[in-house]
């Protein structure tokens, strides 16, 4: 407070310099921006507290059946992760594709990107049925308890992915995906960057550390 | 920072080229009166009254379930509850007064107060606003409902494994306490998103961090705690819903599994979880104590930053629930370090409330006496916390009536004491009519002593041995007398509320007849207060301010819009309250609208548990309307452009007042430089 405010005596009402429809925030992200990001961080410790029941149970077959790590088929799992790391490139693409304006080659990316993703997901299904065929399911164990729902977790966030590109496809579309939703298409960006760097972590606590 | 050239960044969540009304299913709701303007609403008032009329709603449900604990156990071999129904009854007893009564009256405080006390209009999301208190409902409701559909939960709050599992607990109870526990999870989440986002980007020109109200600081800390602590217990929850549903081997001891996995993750969550019901109650009383000590907070950034360090290191003290459990001495003697420093920066709050008041001109008024019990109680409760930090006596306490006479001190003497204090300090600034101080003071006399009495005797039970969770007690033990007195007690907490009841409707109908049918409104600034909230009229105008407010004084802005300094550093008034309040007479103001979807989507949750519980077509049923809401939502405009209130000449900034011209542009820096 210096003097010179304090001379000018009381502040009956407010001069007004700030405009109710268009606020500027004061950290200069979007609310919409700032919130993706803050649920993001609420997300890692989701998978923080399954990421750790998995580590915990991993070599636990008390029960009976094979462990996760002996019936992995690695060189195929590895396939599908590069699939779904591609897709982030593609959703790159995407959001700058969107941001010039190019709104036709943003829809055929964030296509992709879902195609993507369902590749991965198909991928993710087949595999759950090879373990369930070699006896190991759901409720065989405690490790692969853990396993299906760590992974399981994961592609549900995968599945909830997919839908938010399709439903931008369609908005796309109809011409409702203009430069003006660009930032949209970036926050879904967020998201699904958020769901490969998780499974980059997944990928290799599950499948690469022995 | 030059952000001045960013323009418009918040997009509205659907306007396109196309029709304004993208999904005909609902016409957009207008109403202003009525239920249906409850039900619709987004406005975070009104969001905030109904947490807060809800929460006393379930706090009914939790203290009847309380008397009935504290009836069984007045003499030995009670024989009111059989030992089942005494373990649902303390269960649900324990979960509603936590996840239904004390989160959501902090939910409430926070709701209400926190847009007002930065200067916003309303909070970043308003439909999720609404959302989340949908979803507590639900949630509540469905944990509720376990009393009608056969068998309540018997696993107490903190639903040890395997304890929990389907083996030893064959009923549904169990199953209806993770599905309402999920609900109100996701009411948590997503009012952690939308209060942090709040906080951190609507704050109004000139409100940098650190001249943030210290009860608006301790919410962001609360909401980053339930940010990081909801999202564990939602992971355990699942595990112990797969384990319990569809038979996964988590919990299963007999396939190897570890009970520790469920104590380790709840406790992660549990102990943040006591820090989340606190802080809000921390916020408030510092906020009535420098208003009714007429000082500034004292060490207003220690007070920040004692809140931020407890937010902090809550998450490293989880283990000192779990002395007894095996986990080794290395970890014990970790967790009991950690234990006692927290004791620290709580220990830097309660001095700074007692410097706060010392030389003061204290107004004993009835919100003062509650935040000054609050402080006494805390103590006494953070005290025998501290003796549990203490491994070798914990093990003693374990398990026994000091335990409860612990929490019940910080918890009911902590965070209850000062949310009632809240309602008297805050009623005419939501309702717009008092509540008596007499009336406040008898209710905080009557609840002290009845207070004391219950909580106090289970220091010197506990200590004589009495085991918690145990239905009854044999003679001789010499429990008699303690147990005896803190029933008694346990009938004058209940005789104090419904002095608080009668407070309420007395007050009501004398403001009814004194404004002989008119809309209630109370005098501005009744309590020479000192934060934003009271620059509004009361009760609150829908869209809060009529101008945003420009903070030129920093903390205690209002405060300095009434008073200062002369020469000799003695205050002098320079304007009253009727100079500076607003009128809240404006009517053009731009507001979010109403919508039915938020309350859509959470209609479709509790057949969701239900369904997974007993059919899981019926949570088909659910999960289609909960998409479905989701996609009406989503395409929904979050302004209806069509009718409301509209702007008059949209773009332009509102010219209602005198504009001070020349300073606009140095106040915007100002509120940007952070």
């Amino acid at each position: 407070m210096t003097d010179a405010t304090l001379a000018e005596g009381p502040v009956v009402v407010a001069p007004g310099d700030y405009d109710d429809d268009h606020p500027v925030t004061n950290t200069g992200l979007s609310n919409n921006k700032l919130a993706m990001w803050v649920f993001l961080a609420s997300e890692c410790l989701l998978f923080g507290g399954l990421i750790s029941t998995y580590l915990l149970y991993k070599d636990n077959n008390i029960s009976g059946g094979p462990l996760p790590r002996q019936i992995y088929d690695i060189p195929f799992t590895s396939i599908s992760s590069f699939v779904l790391l591609t897709s982030s490139l593609t959703m790159v693409l995407a959001v700058s594709a969107i941001a010039r304006g190019e709104e036709r080659r943003g829809r055929t990316w964030l296509a992709t990107t879902a195609g993507l993703g369902m590749v991965f997901i198909s991928g993710q299904v087949y595999e759950f049925q090879t373990f369930v065929r070699e006896g190991m399911g759901f409720t065989t164990n405690a490790a692969s308890s853990a396993f299906f729902t760590l992974t399981g977790f994961h592609g549900v966030h995968v599945t909830m992915g997919i839908i938010m590109l399709v439903s931008l496809v369609v908005l796309s579309l109809r011409g409702r995906l203009g430069v003006e939703r660009a930032e949209t298409v970036e926050i879904v960006g967020l998201y699904w960057h958020f769901v490969d760097v998780v499974w980059i972590l997944i990928f290799t606590v599950v499948y690469l550390i022995p | 920072m030059a952000l001045t050239e960013t323009g418009p960044l918040a997009l509205p969540s659907g306007d396109g080229a196309g029709s304004p009304r993208p999904l005909g299913v609902f016409a957009r709701p207008r109403t202003t009166h009525g239920w249906r303007s409850w039900v619709t609403t987004v406005d975070h008032k009104k969001i905030g009254i109904m947490y807060g009329a809800t929460a006393l709603f379930f706090f009914l449900v939790g203290g009847m379930e309380a008397l009935l604990i504290r009836l069984q156990l007045a003499t030995p071999n009670g024989k009111l509850l059989s030992a089942d129904l005494y373990n649902q009854v303390f269960t649900m007893h324990g979960t509603t007064m936590v996840f239904l009564v004390v989160m959501p009256l902090g939910a409430g405080f926070m709701n209400y107060l926190v847009p007002l006390q930065i200067g916003a209009r309303d909070v970043a999301f308003p439909r999720l606003n609404a959302f989340g208190f949908w979803c507590f409902l639900a949630g509540g409701l469905v944990l509720n409902s376990s009393w009608l559909l056969g068998h309540a939960p018997d696993g107490g709050w903190f639903m040890y494994a395997p304890n929990s599992g389907v083996q030893f607990s064959p009923t549904h109870g169990i199953d209806f306490w993770n599905m309402g526990l999920l609900f109100t999870g996701i009411a948590s989440l997503t009012g952690a998103i939308n209060l942090i986002t709040t906080v951190l980007n609507m704050r109004a020109p000139g409100m940098s961090m650190f001249k943030m109200p210290v009860f608006t600081w301790m919410t962001l800390v609360t909401q980053f705690l339930l940010l990081f602590a909801i999202p564990v217990l939602t992971a355990a929850q699942f595990l112990l819903m797969f384990d319990r549903l569809f038979g996964a081997k988590f919990f299963d001891v007999s396939a190897g599994a570890d009970p520790l996995l469920w104590e380790n993750l709840f406790w992660i969550f549990g102990h943040p979880e006591v820090y989340i019901m606190i802080l809000p109650a921390f916020g408030l009383v510092s906020e009535i104590l420098p208003v009714f000590s007429r000082k500034p907070i004292f060490g207003y950034p220690f007070m920040v930053f004692s809140g931020i360090a407890i937010g902090v290191m809550g998450w490293g003290v989880w283990a000192h629930h779990m002395f007894a459990s095996g986990i080794g001495p290395y970890s014990v003697a970790a967790f009991s370090m950690s234990t006692m420093l927290i004791a620290v920066p709580t220990g830097i709050k309660v001095f700074n409330w007692i410097a706060t008041m010392w030389g003061g001109q204290v107004r004993f008024k009835a919100p003062m006496l509650y935040a000054i019990g609050m402080v006494a109680m805390f103590t006494v409760g953070g005290l025998s916390g501290v003796t549990h930090a203490v491994s070798p006596a914990d093990t003693q306490q374990t398990d026994t009536y000091y335990i409860v006479a612990h929490f019940h001190y910080v918890l009911f003497g902590g965070a209850l004491f000062v949310f009632v204090g809240g309602f008297y300090y805050y009623w005419p600034k939501v309702f717009g009519y008092f509540l008596s101080d007499a009336g406040g003071k008898l209710n905080f006399w009557i609840l002290f002593v009845g207070f004391n009495m219950t909580f106090g005797p289970m220091h010197i039970l506990g200590l004589r041995g009495q085991p918690r969770r145990v239905y009854t007690y044999r003679s001789n033990y010499g429990y008699e007398f303690w147990n005896m007195v803190s029933t008694i007690g346990a009938i004058i907490i209940g005789i104090s509320f419904l002095v608080l009841m009668a407070n309420i409707a007395i007050g009501y109908a004398r403001a009814k007849r004194l404004s002989a049918g008119g809309p209630l409104t109370a005098p501005p600034d009744p309590w020479d207060a000192r934060s934003l909230e009271w620059l509004t009229a009361n009760p609150t105008p829908v869209h809060n301010f009529d101008r945003v407010p420009t903070i030129r004084f920093g903390l205690d802005e209002l405060f300095y819009r009434k008073y200062r300094e002369d020469e000799g550093g003695r205050l002098v008034r320079v304007a009253t309250a009727e100079e500076v309040v607003e009128k809240g007479d404006r009517t053009d103001v731009h507001l979010p609208s109403p919508s039915y979807w938020p309350i859509v989507v959470a209609f479709g949750l509790p057949f969701v548990g239900w369904g997974l519980i007993y059919n899981l077509w019926l949570a088909l049923v659910g999960g289609a309307v909960v998409v479905l809401g989701i996609f009406g939502w989503a395409l929904e405009p979050s302004v209806d452009d069509e009718g409301g209130p509209l702007h008059p000449d949209h773009g332009q900034p509102p010219t209602t007042g005198e504009s001070g011209a020349a300073e606009a542009p140095v106040e915007q820096e100002a509120a940007l430089v952070d």
